[in-house]
């Protein structure tokens, strides 16, 4: 079992607020994922040359400002640096592969959780409520999340197995359900030059999508490869820095409910976290039908 | 008729649960309202008296299951297995139910104005379902005894290993499932979704839209031909 929850907010007055919105969402999945939480916000973009990195350290006093004079120091290049206990948000015009080079030379122990012009990806082990206090979660703002509460079934309860997965730029997906052929598809994507951080069936899901739209897909080409290569169970949510996408597998094995409201949309794994919603009493709540693409564009 | 109300938001559910469980002899009769139902599961669940409650907003998992004797209505939608092992009672649905509505109920009348998800009436044992918009995949499998009615369409594997359950669709249906035929509309089958029809407020729609479902009875005994799949 796990939790999804998704937001999309469609009133821009309210995009301030999509932080305290979502907090009785994800709040309210905890029976499902009691072991590990995520979220990925999609934020106004940086600029054209730059792109952002989250990053995770082990430990809540993590010196960053000292990781940030040392970045300055060897790669000759100052960068902007906001942090959140552990959690650090990187924006630099440096090439990714330059800095994700660097930062396994020097900083062997950081975790990078995206990269993106506007995605910020925070993700833990602890209760959803713990995790949202850790990173400051009620706080944020932007156009559009997606999170997910973890109940794990298939692999480690660690920081890197939580969800969201990203790859790519800008892209995350959080699974509620268990793949049966995730190894294999690992095995495929990793003689494509693919690599992995995790044994978690949900990352090869993340990264199959992210492949197929790097070779050409459109996202609903990409999905409808991913119906004919993932075998399990599944509703996955996903996000792009510009939708929010959700399927179910032909069996509906686990569940999703939409709130459309004409302020925002809503997904989640089960009502109880749209009812907290402003005037969800209006919206149309409905049930996404298995094997169908449901696509929502900010 | 005496009124009663909780509310979800600020009365725990097993508080209300446990009310609704006080002895029949101080329920029958009674009208029990729950405001803010907010997608909890278990909601009234188990009940065995004649009592009515009405779950005012969205429910969640299980809502009504095991009911008795007991009428439940949901004005909006109601989560996976609603009304699951009912043994007599009516259950309504005014929104949408998700997946295992009525699963392997055994008696009374469960009634979903609205669509129903996947494996709506799984393993039925006897009681009746009228769904008043379009039922999901593998619903009614091995549906043993009972009656379904569909006023829209059916999904993949209709009626898949079907005992002696009845099912009536008035729309499409995607595919049947293994040993489930389209049967000839007998007199007693008619009077049937005519009753049922009528007491699930559809008494406008005519028994001649629907086609009747039924078992082929071939899987009922092994057929040595078959042996080779064992």
């Amino acid at each position: 079992m796990c939790g999804i929850v998704g937001l999309l907010v469609k009133n821009p007055s309210m995009r301030a607020n999509i932080g305290e919105l979502m907090m009785p969402m994800l709040i309210g999945m905890t029976e499902r994922g009691p072991d590990s939480a995520g979220m990925a916000v999609f934020t106004a973009p940086v600029a054209g040359n730059e792109l952002k990195y989250s990053l995770y350290a082990p430990t809540m006093d993590f010196n960053w400002q000292g990781l940030a004079h040392d970045f300055d120091a060897h790669l000759g290049s100052k960068v902007s640096l906001s942090t959140k206990g552990n959690h650090a948000i990187l924006i630099s015009h440096l090439e990714t592969p330059t800095i994700k080079t660097w930062i396994k030379e020097h900083y062997p122990q950081i975790h990078m959780l995206s990269v993106g012009q506007s995605i910020d990806v925070y993700k833990d082990t602890g209760l959803p409520a713990d995790v949202a206090a850790r990173y400051d979660l009620p706080h944020v703002s932007g156009t559009h999340l997606v999170g997910h509460t973890r109940m794990a079934t298939e692999s480690a309860i660690t920081p890197a197995h939580a969800h969201p997965f990203t790859a790519g730029r800008d892209w995350c997906l959080v699974h509620n359900g268990s793949l049966s052929n995730a190894n294999s598809l690992r095995r495929k994507l990793q003689h494509e030059g693919i690599d992995f951080e995790t044994d978690n069936d949900t990352e090869a899901a993340c990264r199959f999508l992210e492949w197929r739209m790097r070779e050409g897909d459109d996202l609903k080409t990409a999905l409808e490869h991913g119906f004919d290569e993932l075998d399990g169970f599944y509703t996955l949510l996903m996000g792009t820095k510009d939708q929010l996408a959700l399927i179910r597998d032909p069996f509906a094995c686990k569940p999703a409910v939409v709130a459309e409201h004409d302020d925002y949309v809503a997904i989640a794994s089960e009502f109880r976290s749209l009812a907290h919603l402003p005037d969800v009493k209006n919206a149309h709540v409905f049930e996404p039908s298995p094997k169908e693409m449901y696509v929502w564009k900010v | 008729m005496e009124s009663l109300k909780f509310d979800l938001a600020a009365t725990p559910l097993r508080e209300v649960n446990q009310y609704l469980h006080s002895p029949a002899a101080e329920l029958n009769g009674k009208h029990v309202v729950i405001d803010n139902p907010n997608g909890a599961h278990n909601i009234a669940v188990g009940l065995k008296s004649d009592v009515q409650v009405t779950i005012d907003g969205h429910a969640g998992y299980y809502a009504a299951g095991m009911n008795q004797l007991a009428s439940v209505v949901v004005t909006g939608s109601a989560g996976t297995g609603v009304a699951e092992n009912m043994m007599s009672g009516v259950v309504h649905v005014k929104g949408f139910a998700s997946n295992a509505a009525g699963a392997t109920a055994q008696g009374g009348l469960l009634i979903i104005d609205g669509d129903a998800g996947l494996r709506c009436g799984i393993s039925l044992k006897g009681a009746d379902i009228v769904v008043g918009g379009s039922v999901g995949s593998f619903s009614a499998f091995m549906a043993q005894a009972g009656n379904l009615v569909v006023l829209g369409d059916a999904g993949e594997a209709l009626g898949d290993s079907l005992y002696e359950a009845r099912l009536f669709v008035r729309g499409e249906v995607k595919s049947l499932g293994a040993d489930c035929e389209e049967k000839p509309m007998d007199d007693e089958a008619r009077q049937i979704l005519v009753d049922l029809l009528a007491k699930s407020g559809h008494a406008d729609i005519s028994p001649d839209s629907f086609k009747l479902f039924g078992s082929a009875r071939t899987l009922y005994n092994f057929h040595v031909d078959n042996a080779g799949a064992y």
